[in-house]
């Protein structure tokens, strides 16, 4: 490294800690500014957490139900599966043996699902 | 500084300010409210906002959706006793300085509802309230004519003496209470350091004479 290549990165260099400096020195200037001037009066409730006027109450990592969470993923699953089934039935007649046993052990693998999700008693709501 | 030199300089083309006037005059023209309704009142403060009266010429026009960021309550319609704690702890949860404008009959006094079992008799009681407007609901133009009431008040504010305003008093309260559900009515059902009933003396039913809506 010759002193060419700092010559040439001398002014980017001064540019970049012009910037920084220009991004940097209004926030400083401004948290300076509310160290000397901001009125303080902190107290509990300004100080709290939730600023709704309500007042918070309990934990929020409390433990709670997957029920729904399940519901949902099979939702979605059978959801999806009917977007397969529609150019499955429109193309039915034009389908090659092959593409229809894909199909078909598609659909199974589904139902083999359905029934897993059955007997496990996700299917009852609560 | 004194008046005549400043008028005599200004003659000269020479504009002099003092810190007070510049502090001022930042606080009056940056007011921001919080985003806060309770009844019909809020429709005619939605509407002093828009564009027919359009609050924005103050500099109040960035309706502050968290009590963090938000200078001026306008409580604006009935407040009933559910409400109460939770518009008092919204107040206390506001940065310094902070002002309050009562909108409407019912925030200052119930209003309609006074005689009801379940309405507070004018939010005054919890929370200092810088200007109150009376009206069912007010016009949009009686709110602009209370927020520049409100403004004048911060001009007219010494920042040091015995009538400084309370967020430069070290002895003024931080916060106020908050009321809790009693049995039968709010606990406290006052703030007595702050509700007390003003008395009506000659000279204000004097000046009431002169400006009184006969007048005008």
């Amino acid at each position: 490294m010759n002193s060419g290549f700092i010559d040439i990165y001398r002014p980017i260099a001064i540019l970049m800690i012009a910037a920084a400096g220009f991004a940097l020195a209004p926030l400083a200037m401004a948290w300076l500014w509310s160290k000397k001037f901001s009125p303080r009066k902190p107290g509990p409730v300004k100080n709290a957490t939730y600023e709704c006027g309500l007042e918070s109450k309990e934990y929020s990592s409390i433990p709670f139900r997957p029920e729904y969470y399940l519901y949902a993923i099979v939702f979605l699953i059978f959801d999806v599966e009917a977007i397969f089934l529609l150019p499955f039935a429109v193309a039915f007649s034009g389908l090659t043996l092959g593409a229809a046993i894909a199909m078909l052990i598609f659909l199974l693998l589904l139902v083999e699902g359905l029934v897993w999700t059955w007997r496990k008693g996700i299917l009852t709501w609560v | 500084m004194d008046q005549k030199l400043k008028i005599d300089l200004s003659r000269q083309g020479i504009f002099t300010t003092t810190l007070e006037e510049l502090y001022n005059w930042g606080r009056k023209s940056s007011v921001w409210p919080l985003t806060f309704g309770l009844a019909c009142c809020a429709i005619e403060m939605i509407a002093t906002t828009m564009a027919r009266y359009d609050l924005a010429r103050f500099g109040a026009e960035v309706f502050r959706p968290s009590p963090r960021q938000a200078d001026l309550m306008i409580v604006a319609g009935t407040v009933t006793k559910k409400m109460a704690p939770q518009v008092v702890r919204l107040y206390n949860q506001m940065p310094e300085p902070k002002y309050v404008i009562a909108m409407g009959a019912c925030a200052i006094s119930g209003g309609p509802f006074k005689q009801g079992y379940n309405v507070l008799k004018g939010i005054d009681r919890y929370i200092p309230v810088d200007v109150h407007i009376p009206g069912c609901p007010p016009r949009p133009e009686a709110l602009m004519d209370a927020f520049i009431t409100l403004q004048k008040k911060i001009e007219s504010q010494h920042l040091t003496g015995a009538d400084r305003p309370r967020h430069l008093d070290r002895d003024a309260p931080s916060e106020f209470v908050v009321p809790q559900f009693g049995a039968h009515d709010l606990e406290p059902s006052k703030n007595p350091k702050l509700w007390h009933i003003l008395p009506v003396t000659p000279k204000d039913q004097c000046t009431l004479g002169e400006n009184g809506p006969g007048k005008n």
